[in-house]
């Protein structure tokens, strides 16, 4: 057997972008619209998910115009309850789950493990024209009147008291979830049977093992809530009594159905962004991630623990006591394979050669508002503490740290750290590290805020509130508007930089992964031949090796 | 950087790209897979994790059938009594056979016999609408009962058991039951018609597929030894088999134990 080298890392003044890649293989809609490619997939991922983004934010930009003043004033009350509910349903099931995995998890997963593409390009295709179509009939949900049941669809509420549209909403999720479940399905197959040789699954970059953790998750969670809602569908329409308890239904069998997907679906949400953090920590501080089995057994253990303790939603809905007891403990162990990871990424940084580029910046957002956003989690898992905060804003905040303090962060980290991979080009550094400051000061001050009003008491989903929260919500609302702007710039400048960013060459980030070992943007094929993985992962090492060989041979 | 290891003069080493020239690519292996044996694992293997999938869909409704079952005992027992068991074993009989001539179809797809094959699926078909047939003729004496779930559904069989007297014949024993638990047997149909219904549409799908499947057999496409397709659609309607086997004991046998 011949073998050549293909690794080489060129000066990136002198790059050009190559004239053969993914992009410009083939032209025309019609390309686009019937690939296998996953990259192109990816790409059509991306675009739609910030298209409903951008719907989602616009929709918490008018939650907060109404929060701004103590009456509910802007609108009506129930137009209140359609706008947080819709943007509770766009932001989790349009935004989060497909966010890190449907984009950055789609291109990079088959060329972290050196595959030509995933293991079934015409299921990923299917799931992404799944998603399509679900988000079409959520928008024409939202057109036709909304829904309001809050996006949880809690049972009777949704079943027999409005008069919405829940059964289009509850479809919508329906059909998203089975876009999800190939996702997740896809990358588990691709991640056994697809990895180039020498790739041992502990040679796999963390970011492969967050998101083989979270497609466990998918696979086994999303079915269920697939289920929970077309039982409400027929709840609503035939009046079939599962969920009536006038019929001898119970209203909490639903809980328990929606919360043994939701609450997995979080770390569906999350785990891919860790994904990111891994990748993003270890190149910034050019070293190995510390403590890399404890790391990557730390995915598996969150995606484990994640499915035995949903019945912490359901603390003040009647559960007994004894199942309290168990399940407040077994949130408890949750934040224990989160600290495992937080900790080993605080270690990395230890004695390393740390910069700070964009990604590196949102990156440490990610670890502070993370932790926070955990450490909350367990006042709430704590069932007594749960019982006080719960429904008030202390839990608006704290879903939001994590969610949007973390997840959000590490999905513009990883955006920004692979972009010129994705497209070839730079993003331009100096006004995106200003971005990823007005993202991480407007985040504090729209969601810092809302902890001190959890715990004084304001309730959450009302259009109204007694006077004197006022002044915090002022200071919310203020925030959320940096906010609004620390998303928009990188909107526009990264839209720039498609034609006019510097060009990135193969490797500007001088990082170990496979990824960066090939042109930029790839070919089709990602690599010329399928390279033979002979080093552990983030082994800057081995790097070193490799630029002493380029410079000897140059 | 304890755990890390030092790997001294590693290089990215690669199949020359030459040399991918020489490999022997049967033609229906697709592109992004290296061997023909790797794209049927990967194959295989993403239909197991699907049927996984399917395995935590139907198990939220056998969720709500354990809760309701063991609250409204007496209900279940009544209302299965409304359920005819010569049917489903007929039904249960019928899907047994049709996974062996399933069973028969893959073995001659892969021993390439195209006219074994064509055969195994017609008779699986056959069967196939033959359960679905059955299965209609169950629920058209359900809505003819009124035991429709919301729609006008009627409580007079549990709480006048001698109304029926054909079931009252098979069943005397059964006693009226209170109002109460009565309208508990609305649980039971719901999860009938809500189990059968979802294990019915598998059925329609897999019907749908084996049509597609025999007119690309009698063109000669599974028996040149790619046999995956065969293989996987195999899995799947074993899968609808084993659940029909529970629904039957769970739906049709409840009082059936000592």
């Amino acid at each position: 057997m011949s073998s050549s080298t293909i690794v080489s890392l060129p000066d990136q003044s002198t790059a050009r972008v190559p004239k053969m890649n993914f992009i410009s293989k083939e032209n025309g809609l019609l390309s686009w619209l019937l690939t296998g490619d996953h990259k192109r997939i990816a790409i059509l991922y991306l675009v739609s998910i910030t298209f409903f983004f951008f719907i989602g934010g616009a929709l918490a930009g008018l939650i907060r115009l109404e929060l701004l003043t103590p009456q509910s004033d802007l609108m009506a009350t129930d137009t209140y309850n359609k706008v947080f509910t819709m943007h509770g349903i766009i932001m989790i099931f349009f935004f989060l789950v497909p966010s890190v995995p449907a984009t950055l998890g789609n291109f990079f997963i088959p060329m972290m493990i050196g595959a030509k593409d995933l293991a079934l390009p015409k299921i990923n295709l299917l799931s992404w024209y799944l998603y399509i179509a679900a988000g079409i009939l959520a928008l024409y949900s939202m057109m036709t009147g909304g829904v309001d049941t809050g996006w949880t669809f809690t049972t009777p509420l949704s079943t027999h008291y409005l008069n919405t549209n829940v059964v289009s909403t509850g479809l919508a999720i329906f059909i998203a979830g089975f876009s999800s479940i190939f996702t997740g399905l896809n990358f588990i197959v691709t991640i056994h049977k697809m990895r180039c040789p020498g790739m041992t699954w502990f040679r796999m970059p963390l970011f492969v093992w967050a998101h083989y953790a979270a497609s466990i998750l998918m696979v086994l969670g999303t079915p269920v809530v697939a289920i929970a809602l077309v039982l409400v569908v027929l709840e609503r329409v035939a009046g079939i009594g599962v969920f009536d308890p006038t019929k001898g239904g119970d209203p909490l069998l639903f809980q328990h159905l929606f919360w043994f997907y939701s609450h997995p679906a979080v770390y569906i949400m999350i785990l891919p962004g860790m994904g990111v953090i891994s990748e993003t920590i270890s190149t910034f501080s050019r070293k190995r991630v510390f403590g890399y089995t404890a790391v990557a057994f730390s995915s598996v253990a969150i995606a484990v623990f994640g499915f035995f303790v949903w019945a912490h939603h359901m603390f003040i809905m009647g559960i007994s006591n004894y199942s309290m007891l168990v399940f407040s403990l077994l949130t408890m162990l949750v934040a224990v394979p989160s600290a495992i990871k937080i900790f080993n990424w605080a270690f990395t940084l230890y004695k390393g050669s740390i910069t700070f580029e964009t990604p590196m910046l949102y990156t440490f957002g990610f670890m502070g508002l993370f932790t926070i956003g955990g450490l909350t989690g367990v006042f709430l898992g704590t069932s007594g503490t749960d019982i006080h905060l719960t429904e008030t804003y202390f839990i608006v905040a704290h879903f939001h740290f994590v969610m949007v303090g973390g997840m959000l962060m590490a999905f513009l980290a990883g955006i920004h750290f692979w972009w010129p991979k994705m497209t070839g080009r730079m993003y331009p550094e100096k006004i995106s590290q200003f971005a990823a400051v007005v993202t991480f000061i407007g985040f504090n001050f729209t969601f810092f805020p809302q902890f001190i009003l959890g715990t004084l008491g304001m309730p959450r989903r009302y259009a109204s509130y007694p006077p004197e929260f006022q002044i915090l919500n002022v200071f919310s609302t203020a925030g959320a508007t940096i906010l609004g702007v620390g998303y928009l710039l990188p909107l526009l400048y990264l839209t720039w930089s498609l034609k006019y960013g510097e060009i990135a060459g193969e490797n500007p980030w001088q990082a170990t992964g496979l990824e960066w070992q090939t042109q930029s943007p790839p070919l089709t094929e990602n690599f010329p031949a399928i390279p033979i993985m002979d080093h552990e992962a983030y082994d800057y090492e081995w790097l070193e090796g490799q630029k002493e060989k380029v410079a000897s041979v140059g | 950087m304890s755990d890390s290891q030092v790997v001294t003069g590693n290089e990215v080493v690669v199949h020359d790209a030459a040399e991918g020239a020489h490999h022997e690519h049967l033609p229906y292996q697709r592109h992004h897979f290296e061997t023909y044996a790797q794209q049927s694992d990967a194959t295989n293997f993403a239909m197991w994790l699907f049927l996984l999938t399917e395995i935590m869909f139907f198990g939220g409704l056998f969720t709500a059938y354990l809760i309701y079952r063991n609250w409204y005992y007496p209900a279940f027992v009544v209302a299965s009594h409304q359920l005819d068991v010569v049917w489903g074993t007929l039904n249960t009989l019928v899907l047994i056979i049709s996974s062996f001539t399933m069973a028969m179809g893959v073995w001659c797809a892969e021993t390439r016999r195209r006219r074994g094959l064509v055969i195994s699926l017609s008779l699986t078909f056959i069967l196939g609408l033959a359960f679905l047939g059955i299965k209609s003729i169950e629920w058209g004496e359900k809505i003819e009962k009124h035991h429709v779930p919301g729609f006008h559904y009627s409580l007079q069989t549990f709480l006048d058991p001698a109304s029926d007297p054909k079931v009252h014949k098979e069943y005397p024993k059964d006693q009226p039951l209170r109002l109460d638990m009565a309208r508990h047997t609305e649980i039971y149909f719901f999860l009938y018609f809500a189990m059968t219904g979802m294990h019915a549409l598998h059925m329609v799908i897999g019907v749908g597929i084996l049509v597609f499947m025999i007119v690309r057999a009698r063109a000669g496409a599974y028996t040149t030894g790619h046999v995956t397709f065969v293989e996987n659609f195999g899995l799947y309607w074993h899968f609808v088999d084993i659940i029909w086997i529970y629904l039957f004991a769970l739906l049709y046998l409840i009082s059936r134990h000592p």
